[in-house]
């Protein structure tokens, strides 16, 4: 067994309705603003206080799409071990999320399946939370092998079918 | 709220580019393996596929960007040289709020499909499409339209990388007189 296999969970291990253990984080400024600048968001409402307080109407700097989107591949991708290969990631923003609060998202698998091409996967529908109010929910679907052996990240042009 | 129907009255400036690839166009910056880490340390995500070199080879033939940063590759640059104003990413966004008169927009739904891994040393380009324009409607924000726009990203080798599709909200406050410009994005 190598490093890449260690911890990555095979198709088999996943069955609809199974919950993902929750991940909570504590949002800070730098969070925000690694966020922001990891993915090349320069607006400032993900920078500048006085910008998002005096614009946008909010009450500070918060995270931005990017930064939301890392948060829910982490999620995924901790779950699934290093095999797992995302396909599809969606989520819907609802309000913002601003230094200071905690982070817990969740998650739940709502589809396993085997598609035409032989490759493995899984549909999680997950949710940001603060307080346990959705800051933004959405779904991922992500490749896992279906063997020891299998790896999705192999799969190319009409073998991935994403 | 249904957001991806397609009015069918709209203005023939709008009309007529509905589902055509337009602003095409190179990055400003061939991928680095910097901003990988970047990303990943803003979420501590320690995936080894992206920390590790020896599982990247195993698993991927090398080091791959993690995939949900994929609009990253498209951001341009805040200043450049012979740049007066700062150039604006997802331009058909800013042409609808225009087209419209809208001075407001939120994006509401975001959704990313990934292709081909994302290499360092990679030249993406990208491309915008106009997916859909709703009629009139009116949120808890203010009255305006939904639309939909789907970006393409493939690399130097024509090789589709991956596909956003962004909801976009223009809208005017209800309090907002129809000269406002003022926009929150």
């Amino acid at each position: 067994m190598t490093a890449a296999t260690t911890g990555s969970r095979l198709l088999g291990d996943v069955h609809v309705g199974d919950s993902l253990a929750p991940l909570t984080y504590d949002v800070t400024a730098t969070t925000v603003v690694l966020g922001a600048f990891g993915g090349r968001d320069w607006r400032p409402m993900h920078h500048d206080h006085k910008f998002a307080v005096e614009r946008n109407g909010v009450r500070d700097i918060f995270l931005n799409t990017t930064g939301q989107a890392a948060f829910f591949e982490r999620y995924i991708t901790d779950w699934t071990g290093p095999r797992g290969r995302l396909g599809r990631l969606g989520f819907n923003m609802r309000s913002p999320v601003f230094p200071g609060e905690t982070i817990e998202i969740t998650g739940t698998v709502t589809n396993v399946e085997t598609d035409a091409t032989g490759c493995g996967w899984a549909e999680v529908e997950f949710a940001m939370n603060v307080d346990e109010e959705p800051r933004a929910t959405g779904s991922a679907r992500v490749a896992l092998p279906t063997t020891p052996d299998d790896n999705p990240w192999a799969r190319r042009g009409e073998r991935w079918v994403p | 709220m249904t957001t991806d129907t397609t009015d069918t009255d709209l203005p023939d400036d709008v009309a007529r580019v509905i589902g055509v690839l337009q602003y095409e166009e190179e990055a400003d910056f061939p991928v680095e393996r910097g901003y990988f880490w970047t990303y990943c340390s803003s979420a501590e995500n320690g995936n080894p596929l992206f920390w590790d070199d020896a599982v990247a080879a195993e698993l991927t033939g090398g080091p791959v960007a993690p995939p949900s940063m994929l609009s990253t590759w498209f951001r341009p640059h805040h200043w450049a040289p012979g740049r007066a104003e700062p150039k604006v990413p997802l331009q058909v966004h800013f042409d609808m709020k225009a087209a419209f008169e809208l001075p407001e927009a939120i994006m509401s739904d975001y959704v990313m499909t990934f292709y081909e891994p994302v290499r360092p040393g990679d030249h993406i380009t990208s491309g915008q499409k106009l997916r859909s324009v709703s009629p009139v409607k009116t949120a808890r924000v203010g009255t305006g339209r939904f639309w939909v726009i789907d970006v393409e990203y493939r690399n130097q080798r024509g090789d589709l990388v991956g596909v956003e599709t962004w909801t976009g909200f223009g809208y005017r406050k209800p309090d907002q007189p129809a000269a406002s410009n003022e926009a929150t994005r």
